[in-house]
């Protein structure tokens, strides 16, 4: 009788393993993982991922983030192999390098005729659609720069004063999206000659290039230095963090880019990878992309967050993305060349 | 009856023989074919052609690369000269004086191991930073110095108290080897203290000493976690790797700059072995443990200096501890849990944690049983010299690898799905290992392996041949005898691997940085992400979280297995 028990016991904890494991099978197949890479800042993208759990909880997505640069280099290194499904919100020059190597695959996602002309790819059915705008600013720390007695710089011709030795930080355009704007800007701004010379001055004021676009704020920040060259949507959230940031936008207008999606073109096309997209220009989530980013790939409504200037398209540069993107290897050569090579600490 | 016991005995041959086969061939595949790989890729270019030494061309043409094997040789060099010599004061003092508090003093060393590097950069800039607790005199209670960090000087001082426990470990052992009738004899001959130092306590320790200069020059050379933190500008070889590697994607001149990187650690990694060959012979049966002398003047002396250097530790702890806690930094000094709180940030944040605790333990299983078992095969084996002698050199390799070099090499051998061999195709068994938990134990087994290796070695060669012999006389079989008594006398060292294998599992970064997937996630990885994103503060934290997660282990380890050992070192005690 015991023994009848036993078995009793033993088949049913069987049959119940049996049928949780086919629950979680069924389960995998409904929930399809799509693997994203993007360049969206660490502290963004849990609250649009929130919305994407709410309006579409059957994909499971899963984020690989890093600086614009790193995500770069890795596309282009598993080109032959490729592992991410979707790309989000990455630098559109970025991406254009991507197209170049043939990586991207068209797709035209829901609500693509909202999207302003200068924020998709050309193409009848785009290979890289945007989301929105990040723009060069300064992250000067208002504590420090009294302390020193200098002046907030206004302009890029400021930064190149010397009264701002070794009190700047700057990304490093290799690594970060936001570095590789900036020095697009000024190449394109001055010109070849003159861009490079400006260059070789500011790398005079330079104490230190960074990882990502992100760190040269932080520091300011913390008072680690005293002015960092980044972006709007950081200094402003450093700011709102109780840190002593202004951010100020150089007078001559922000170097931009547009932070875009695409489909990578591989084997399998998951249906996964295009609901997401459809989702990630889709209206909910492009008015939570306004609340800290003045300028989306269409008009939601939502009013220019705080800190930005009111009419922020007036603040960007004529911006030729394709020059950018073209040129990009060069303009990195060069500039590693230039400012790596010196790595003598300065006195 | 006899026929059976030959028999027995053949058969025990045969496993033996089996397992050592084994333990060599598992260290070919995990050691020396990804070290291959490696080598071979930095001879070839993108497209996979043979080119040479093209690569290595280039990258001596290039001078920003080149210049970081100069910046690379001086921070190690400086960093090797004082932390040996701070490492054999105090060393020294544990060892050669009656200083009070010895464990308490051996112990605040030792907890600068539990720390990943790049905590120790960190903590620098909280305290000698633009707005570093030194720098601005304590919030301007007291003059300030600035010791402009970004640079040589901040890299140096990181890897000095990187290196700093290590040499005091080594250094230590070395000093506790002394045979005490050198030093009656020169006692009776009428030498000074100082005379007695230079002709018998230096040449006693000479080797001790080289092995602990080469040592912390290796680690000093290959560590970029905190160069990576305070180096500014300063490029060197490490650093350089991570920017090729992760920067840039370009695994063909991270490969050739590993090769580089190899050159000196093998050199200092040959000049190791054939000092530690010729220690063997040192100690005598005869010697005579050295009873230090009371001096009360050296005595004091030699408490000053490691009180001295305990407060720096302590200080440099509670800095980081600090730094974790405070809302922010300098402006905000309110105490708040808000950098423990991970959400926002990138790294993976409290699954990373879990992640490393999990892959420290087991790493921690399998070593140990790995690094153990091996030792013991290849050490209370007879016969089968050069396959012996194979496997014991193979067990050493691993020390000349720095992580760095481990982790590139694994991408390569690893990530490869089939190999052509003259035009044949091997798949590659091993493929479905890449991503995967796995190799991020693997790559800590062989990481932490040499040491494990010698520690189980060292522990095994205390114990009497004897036992085999007579075990093996009264045909009980070998498997009997490691469990029944190689196993429970050498507990004690078995757990000290354990807990080698765990704390520098949670603490590193060089090798797993490479390896490990976004479905998992690591902490210390995960300081090295949020400190490139500049979240300094909760990198601080995360790096906290680690530290304590080694103080628990380590502590509760020594509480659980005190009664063990009292146990199992019974036999000992006469």
């Amino acid at each position: 009788m015991k023994r009848e028990i036993r078995k009793l016991v033993a088949k049913s904890v069987f049959s119940m393993i049996f049928v949780a494991f086919t629950f979680m099978a069924i389960s995998s197949v409904w929930a399809e993982e799509i693997l994203v890479y993007t360049a969206l800042e660490d502290d963004e993208i849990p609250g649009y991922l929130n919305l994407l759990k709410n309006s579409h909880p059957d994909i499971d997505v899963k984020i690989v983030r890093d600086s614009t640069g790193i995500i770069t280099a890795k596309l282009l290194a598993e080109k032959d192999n490729p592992q991410a499904d979707v790309v989000w919100g990455t630098a559109a020059t970025s991406l254009l390098v991507c197209d170049q190597n043939g990586m991207l695959e068209g797709y035209a996602p829901a609500d693509l005729e909202k999207v302003r002309a200068e924020f998709r790819d050309s193409n009848p059915t785009p290979h890289w659609v945007g989301i929105k705008a990040w723009m060069t600013g300064f992250c000067v720390n208002s504590f420090e720069i009294k302390a020193l007695g200098i002046p907030a710089p206004q302009s890029y011709d400021d930064l190149i004063k010397p009264i701002y030795k070794n009190q700047v930080v700057m990304p490093n355009p290799a690594s970060s999206g936001t570095g590789f704007l900036t020095v697009s800007a000024i190449l394109q701004m001055m010109g070849k000659d003159k861009g490079w010379a400006y260059l070789d001055k500011l790398h005079e004021n330079i104490v230190q290039y960074t990882h990502s676009g992100s760190k040269p704020c932080k520091l300011a920040g913390s008072g680690e230095s005293a002015i960092g060259i980044s972006f709007g949507y950081r200094g402003i959230m450093q700011k709102q963090k109780g840190e002593p940031v202004e951010t100020i936008f150089p007078k001559e207008g922000s170097g931009w880019d547009v932070e875009s999606n695409a489909l990578i073109k591989k084997g399998v096309i998951k249906k996964s990878s295009k609901i997401f997209l459809d989702w990630a220009i889709s209206e909910p989530v492009m008015k939570e992309y306004a609340k800290v980013y003045p300028l989306t790939a269409y008009s939601t409504g939502v009013a220019v967050p705080e800190g930005y200037p009111a009419e922020p398209e007036k603040q960007l540069i004529k911006n030729d993305l394709q020059w950018a993107a073209a040129n990009r290897t060069a303009i990195l050569e060069e500039w590693s060349r230039r400012y790596e090579s010196k790595s003598e600490p300065k006195k | 009856m006899i026929k059976t016991t030959i028999a027995a005995i053949d058969t025990e041959k045969w496993i033996r023989y089996t397992m050592i086969l084994m333990v060599c061939i598992w260290l070919a595949v995990v050691v020396v074919l990804p070290l291959f790989q490696l080598l071979s890729k930095s001879v070839v270019d993108l497209e996979g052609n043979f080119v040479g030494i093209a690569n290595f061309i280039h990258y001596f043409k290039t001078p920003s690369l080149f210049n970081s094997f100069g910046n690379s040789l001086f921070v190690s060099v400086m960093t090797t000269i004082f932390s040996v010599t701070l490492g054999f004061l105090y060393a020294y003092a544990l060892t050669r004086t009656n200083l009070p508090y010895k464990n308490f003093f051996n112990a605040i060393a030792m907890m600068l191991l539990f720390s990943p590097t790049l905590l120790n950069g960190i903590t620098l800039v909280y305290l000698f930073g633009r707005k570093g607790l030194v720098t601005l005199g304590f919030f301007g209670a007291i003059p300030g110095w600035n010791i402009e960090l970004y640079g040589p000087v901040g890299i140096i001082i990181s890897e000095v108290i990187f290196t700093f426990p290590q040499a005091v470990l080594i250094l230590s052992v070395a000093l506790r080897m002394t045979d005490a009738r050198l030093y009656e004899a020169a006692d009776s001959m009428g030498a000074s203290g100082f005379q007695t130092f230079i002709t018998v306590t230096l040449p006693g320790i000479k080797y001790g000493l080289l092995s602990s200069v080469l040592v912390c020059f290796i680690l000093a050379f290959t560590d970029f976690g905190a160069p990576k933190v305070v180096g500014g500008n300063y490029n060197i070889l490490a650093t350089d790797i991570y920017k090729q590697v992760i920067g840039q994607q370009n695994f063909i001149m991270g490969a050739v700059v590993s090769v580089v990187l190899l050159i000196p650690t093998v050199i200092a990694f040959i000049m190791d072995r054939i000092v530690q060959r010729k220690q063997v012979s040192m100690i005598a049966a005869k010697s005579v443990p050295l009873q230090p002398k009371i001096n009360r003047f050296k005595d004091r002396l030699f408490l000053i200096f490691c009180g001295f250097i305990s407060l720096v530790i302590m200080g440099f702890f509670a800095t980081a501890l600090f730094a974790s806690l405070v809302k922010v930094w300098p402006y905000n000094l309110n105490l708040s849990l808000d950098h423990y709180n991970f959400n926002r940030m990138g790294g993976g944040g409290y699954s990373a944690f879990f992640n490393s605790i999990k892959m420290s333990f087991y790493s921690a299983v399998v070593g140990t049983a790995i690094s153990f078992t091996s030792a013991y095969l290849i050490e209370k084996s007879r016969g089968m010299p050069l396959m012996r002698q194979a496997a014991y050199f193979l067990s050493i390799l691993p020390l000349a690898l720095p992580g760095l070099v481990i982790g590139l090499a694994y991408i390569f051998f690893f990530n490869t799905t089939s190999w052509n061999i003259l035009g044949f195709y091997l798949p590659n068994p091993l493929n479905s290992l890449y991503g995967t938990m796995a190799i991020l134990v693997l790559s800590n087994v062989v990481h932490f392996y040499t040491v494990s290796f010698l520690t189980a070695t060292t522990a095994l060669k205390q114990l009497d041949r004897e036992f085999e012999t007579v075990s093996e006389s009264m045909s009980v079989p070998f498997y009997k005898t490691f469990f029944k008594v190689t196993m429970p006398v050498c507990l004690p060292a078995i757990l000290e691997i354990g807990i080698y294998y765990f704390v520098n599992s949670m603490a590193t970064v060089s090798a797993v940085i490479f390896l490990y997937s976004a479905d998992i996630p690591l902490a210390a990885v995960a300081v090295a992400n949020m400190d490139d994103a500049g979240d300094i503060a909760p990198a601080c934290a995360m790096s906290v979280l680690i530290v304590l997660t080694n103080v628990v282990v380590r502590v509760g380890y020594g509480l659980v297995t005190k009664g063990i050992r009292a146990r199992t070192e019974k036999w000992l005690s006469k």
